[in-house]
């Protein structure tokens, strides 16, 4: 009888043990605790549920995350298309260095991070002091601190994901551009910028995603009560009131679910165009 | 519009590209640029475009006599295509070649409709009407390279610069492509300048060719003359196979084997004689007054327009010989024979592989 199955495959039984062992320990790691949070979010009702998102402290954090996600991701976006264009289309000298040190970030852990700030800006700091001599500005413990500690963790986001994809592309259409007359801003929008559009997009809903729930490092350099962000939120709550951090936890959870969501959407985008001019 | 490149030096680093070119292109003008990679071609072509500045110290850049050196890239009128055409890939057809037309001053830019009548002139001028609305990656090598060519056009450039044109398409189209961009030429007598390393390319399309090697311009004359009269030992080493005879000069007279060639010019010490294969006769008599030399053939290659056979003389220099199908059924060649080859055209050169003119 002929071999129908190839003969390149393993046994039914490897393949089907194999399939099974991996479904169940994504449904026992990832897929229950997600089922978990809005299972105890909702345990004592819908009333309390629904109180417990519309408290006031939850509100404040709603809207100090908001304000964080709001200022760090488009500044971190701008730079990352500055610093992603001049690493990915110029040559200069120092360059690789540049390329690691945007990854700093991740290699460093966030509250290592936050002690950083808490050092740079904190009492008996010289730009803490300064700043509050000259200007009269705190930053420690207000929601700033909270902005840049966020945008530090988050910055190597957009650079990561534009960069490969500029140094593929290389220069040449920028310069076939320029020869045809187009100045410098037509050849960025007409150009540059729509040739990265969906890697651009990408970066952002990774950059959001973790700017979000980024923990560590806010903690370090933030106070708490009127500067809690959710994730700071969910922290100081379920020690005292389970059902409310779950509650927030949901929050959270269903924007972790749309950014899968819009992150599949875009990766399925990118794999056909590839498929298409490969 | 004439173009005047003059002495024109440009160093990579340690690397010197251009060592002191000149060249004058004629308004109206097909020439190609011919060299192997290294030459310094494509270097010499940007910097005509304004890709890349020479050096300082270099002369001036002439269009028409006026001097381009402070213009910049987008405003000397020139049309580019570069090696793998650099479409825009998220731009259809058609927005590739209205690209140059869009991007202009607003007081410049014709309106939309007038647009549209240009890039679709231009698209059925390079046949690519049909495929307006297609994306480059949807486009064949040789239909990406006409739309490249549709897009340098379409700002109706003084001058056309290509580099390396049909480097990236298989031999068929590139043949195809070549003949058709030479009758394009004919049409519109726009100046243009091509680099390219193949020389059935360069001799066919061009109405000059400027041959290059190391940063310098070896010879820059038609193709005939580059081709039959080959200034230097380079330029008769690049446009194709050759043998190689060692003369000896004697009372200022050049001699291959005790035969007088040509009188030596003075203080010419060295003589380097080349015979291109198809100049390269094949006998079993010796031919009187002439050099014969014995020679063995090696291999015979019939599978072609002409026969090329390989041999080995009795020193053990390797000779290559070309010959119609008629001559070798006539000689009855076969490998291991022994046979006299007889130089026809002989090319002597002298001590600095210059050409000695007789």
């Amino acid at each position: 009888m002929p071999n129908v199955r190839g003969n390149t495959d393993e046994p039914a039984w490897v393949r089907w043990t194999l399939i099974a062992v991996a479904v169940m320990f994504m449904a026992l790691f990832l897929l229950l605790p997600l089922i978990l949070v809005f299972y105890c979010a909702f345990e004592e009702g819908l009333t309390t549920y629904w109180e417990a998102l519309t408290s006031r402290r939850t509100l404040r954090a709603i809207g100090v995350t908001l304000l964080t996600i709001g200022i760090a991701v488009p500044i971190n976006v701008l730079f990352g298309i500055m610093s992603a264009w001049c690493l990915g289309k110029f040559n200069f000298w120092g360059k690789s260095l540049l390329i690691s040190l945007i990854d700093l970030p991740f290699a460093v852990s966030p509250v290592i991070a936050g002690l950083l700030f808490v050092l740079l800006f904190g009492l008996n700091s010289l730009l803490g002091d300064w700043l509050m001599d000259a200007f009269g500005i705190k930053i420690l413990h207000t929601t700033t601190a909270t902005v840049i500690a966020t945008m530090f963790v988050t910055f190597p986001f957009v650079t990561r994901e534009l960069l490969p994809i500029m140094q593929a592309q290389g220069t040449e259409e920028e310069l076939a551009a320029r020869v045809l007359g187009a100045n410098g801003l037509q050849i960025f929008f007409r150009v540059t910028l729509p040739n990265i559009k969906w890697a651009l997009l990408y970066g952002v809903v990774l950059c959001n995603a973790r700017a979000m729930g980024e923990f560590g490092a806010v903690n370090v350099v933030s106070h708490g009560g009127k500067n809690n962000t959710l994730s700071l939120l969910i922290y100081e709550t379920y020690q005292s009131d389970l059902v409310a951090a779950f509650a927030v936890s949901t929050l959270l959870a269903l924007m972790a679910i749309i950014t899968l969501i819009l992150k599949t959407f875009i990766e399925m985008r990118t794999a056909r165009k590839e498929g298409i001019e490969i | 519009m004439s173009i005047e490149v003059q002495n024109i030096t440009k160093s990579f680093g340690n690397f010197l590209a251009l060592n002191d070119v000149s060249l004058y292109i004629k308004s109206g003008e097909l020439v190609a640029l011919l060299g192997p990679s290294g030459s310094g071609k494509t270097t010499l072509l940007r910097i005509i475009a304004g890709l890349e500045q020479a050096d300082p110290g270099s002369g001036p850049i002439l269009f028409n006599n006026h001097n381009m050196e402070n213009s910049k890239v987008g405003d000397r009128g020139v049309g580019f295509v570069f090696q793998h055409y650099a479409l825009f890939r998220h731009m259809t057809v058609f927005e590739n070649v209205a690209f140059g037309l869009r991007v202009r001053p607003r007081q410049l830019r014709p309106d939309n409709g007038e647009i549209r009548r240009r890039v679709l002139e231009l698209l059925r001028l390079v046949q690519l009407d049909t495929q307006a609305n297609r994306y480059p990656h949807q486009l064949s090598g040789g239909q990406r390279q006409r739309v490249a060519l549709a897009r340098a056009l379409a700002v109706e450039p003084q001058v056309l610069l290509l580099d390396e044109p049909f480097g990236a398409l298989d031999a068929k189209v590139r043949v195809e492509l070549r003949q058709w961009l030479r009758r394009l030429h004919d049409e519109i007598h726009l100046t243009s300048v091509f680099v390219t390393h193949d020389q059935d390319e360069a001799l066919e399309l061009a109405d000059r060719v400027a041959v290059m090697n190391a940063g310098k311009v070896e010879q820059f004359a038609t193709p005939n003359e580059v081709f039959h009269k080959p200034a230097t030992e380079f330029v008769m080493n690049f446009l194709g196979s050759v043998n190689k005879f060692r003369g000896q000069i004697t009372d200022g007279k050049v001699r291959l084997g005790g035969q007088y060639i040509m009188d030596a010019p003075k203080d010419t010490e060295e003589a380097k004689l080349f015979v291109r294969p198809h100049e390269l006769h094949i006998s079993h008599e010796k031919t009187p007054n002439s050099f014969n030399l014995r020679a063995v053939v090696t291999r015979i290659h019939s599978a072609g327009a002409r026969v090329r056979v390989e041999l080995e003389t009795h020193s053990g220099d390797p000779m290559t010989a070309e010959m119609t199908h008629a001559r070798l059924s006539e000689l009855k060649l076969e490998n291991g024979q022994d046979v006299y080859i007889t130089p026809g055209n002989i090319h002597v050169f002298g001590d600095d592989a210059h050409a000695l003119e007789e």
